[in-house]
């Protein structure tokens, strides 16, 4: 084996060492490249760009001062940033205590996105797929994603059977996962 | 797609955090034994987080990075434990007391569980690493003890002491070991380079070396070698310490032909 087939750290993994050794520069430049990703998420939930700075401002100090909370086997770290914002804007948005531990979050099966030109293709690819799907499932699961509801609420709320939501919501998920398989 | 087809529907919603009451309390009893559908809201979770990444909108205001810039700069290092008042009770106290210990528990837990995550991350760095000396080294080992490998001598042109050299060079392998002796101390502006000189063509930087308070010095797999360069010579130059090192400019010092 030679050195160049030594494995190589990729840089998100390098940034979180370096948070974790708190260098503060490292966590300047792992904000300079998620806040765009961070910032929308709770913006899009919360709808109020004050109430997104602070859970943005939650999310980059929850993993300053809990690094090892993200774990790279577990996902990569903008999926991970993303449904940790994701989660606790909608905590916020329905005022209940979080529900989710971050280290419990684990994402399978998710793109690299460690890069801009990756996150951009991803984020078109996803743009496609949703825009493709037909207009109730892709409500439903909008519904469920940036507005918290629970399938009994969207049930209430559209007027279709609860059978109906959960049908619909899964195979949205599904057509996301297909469009990135193979 | 999990075996368990009547928890598919319930699994999407719970990566969600859409499923509630008796449902959600089913299922999560259901993930404590069925490590199929705890893959399965694994994988939804991560279809979930595409859904985040397509989101666009405005980038966050510029004070939004001072301000997080400016609230790690007042972190202590070891978060302060927030203690807790309460009006004494002998039976709250009891309870109190075994909360308490609960506390002590799952914070040690935790610590532990940091621990080994802090210590699984400083084993791969230090395997990595390993594997990167071990490699070096058995170039090195190849390169002394191979059969096919070309043992050159080196000697000065001319006067006493003689210094001396002997190149170890592994060519497919680019492993390259070139020891001397002999060798006069330097000015601190100026440092030996090697060189090996392929048959028709420009010589190749080889490593620069300084010998030590005995003359004698050691190059071993210098970086940037090229590999299965054939080599007719090797040679030492004696070169300025600022370069450029990217060919022979000062005087020869010893050479061998291969």
């Amino acid at each position: 084996m030679s050195s160049a087939d030594a494995k190589v750290v990729s840089p998100d993994v390098a940034l979180v060492s370096a948070i974790r050794a708190r260098d503060a520069s490292a966590m300047a430049t792992l904000y300079d490249r998620y806040s765009p990703v961070v910032y929308s998420v709770a913006l899009r939930v919360l709808g109020d760009t004050e109430a997104a700075e602070d859970i943005q401002q939650d999310v980059f100090m929850q993993l300053w001062r809990n690094p090892s909370a993200f774990d790279a086997s577990r996902g990569n770290l903008a999926a991970w940033l993303a449904v940790i914002t994701r989660n606790r804007a909608i905590d916020a948005l329905r005022k209940r205590r979080p529900e989710t531990d971050p280290e419990d979050v684990v994402l399978s099966v998710v793109p690299d996105m460690a890069g801009e030109a990756d996150r951009s293709r991803v984020a078109e690819k996803v743009r496609g797929v949703l825009s493709a799907m037909p207009a109730a499932r892709r409500s439903a699961l909008e519904m469920a994603y940036y507005q918290g509801m629970t399938h009994t609420e969207i049930a209430a709320k559209t007027g279709e059977p609860l059978g109906t939501i959960k049908t619909r919501i899964r195979a949205g998920l599904i057509a996301l996962r297909k469009a990135f398989e193979g | 797609m999990s075996a368990h087809e009547q928890f598919a529907e319930d699994l999407a919603l719970h990566a969600l955090g859409a499923l509630e009451g008796e449902e959600r309390t089913s299922l999560e009893k259901h993930l404590e034994t069925c490590r199929a559908c705890r893959l399965e809201l694994d994988q939804l979770r991560g279809d979930m987080a595409l859904m985040s990444m397509a989101t666009t909108g405005p980038k966050p205001p510029q004070r939004a990075r001072q301000r997080l810039l400016e609230a790690i700069a007042k972190e202590p290092r070891v978060p302060a434990a927030v203690p807790s008042r309460g009006r004494f009770n002998w039976w709250a106290a009891a309870g109190w007391a075994a909360a308490a210990t609960m506390f002590l528990v799952v914070v040690q837990l935790r610590r532990e569980n940091f621990g080994l995550r802090e210590s699984v991350n400083q084993l791969a760095q230090l395997t990595s690493q390993q594997t990167i000396d071990l490699a070096n080294a058995k170039r090195a080992v190849d390169a002394l003890t191979m059969p096919e490998a070309q043992v050159v001598t080196l000697v000065a042109a001319k006067g006493p002491p003689q210094p001396q050299g002997k190149a170890f060079y592994l060519k497919n392998r680019s492993g390259l070991v070139f020891v001397a002796s002999n060798l006069p101390q330097l000015p601190p502006d100026k440092i030996y380079e090697l060189w090996l000189i392929p048959p028709g063509a420009a010589p190749i930087p080889a490593g620069l070396f300084k010998p030590d308070a005995r003359g004698n010095a050691t190059v071993v797999n210098p970086p940037g070698l090229p590999a299965g360069v054939e080599a007719k010579v090797f040679a030492v130059t004696l070169e300025l310490a600022s370069g450029p090192h990217d060919a022979p400019h000062g005087p020869g010092v010893m050479q061998g032909g291969a």
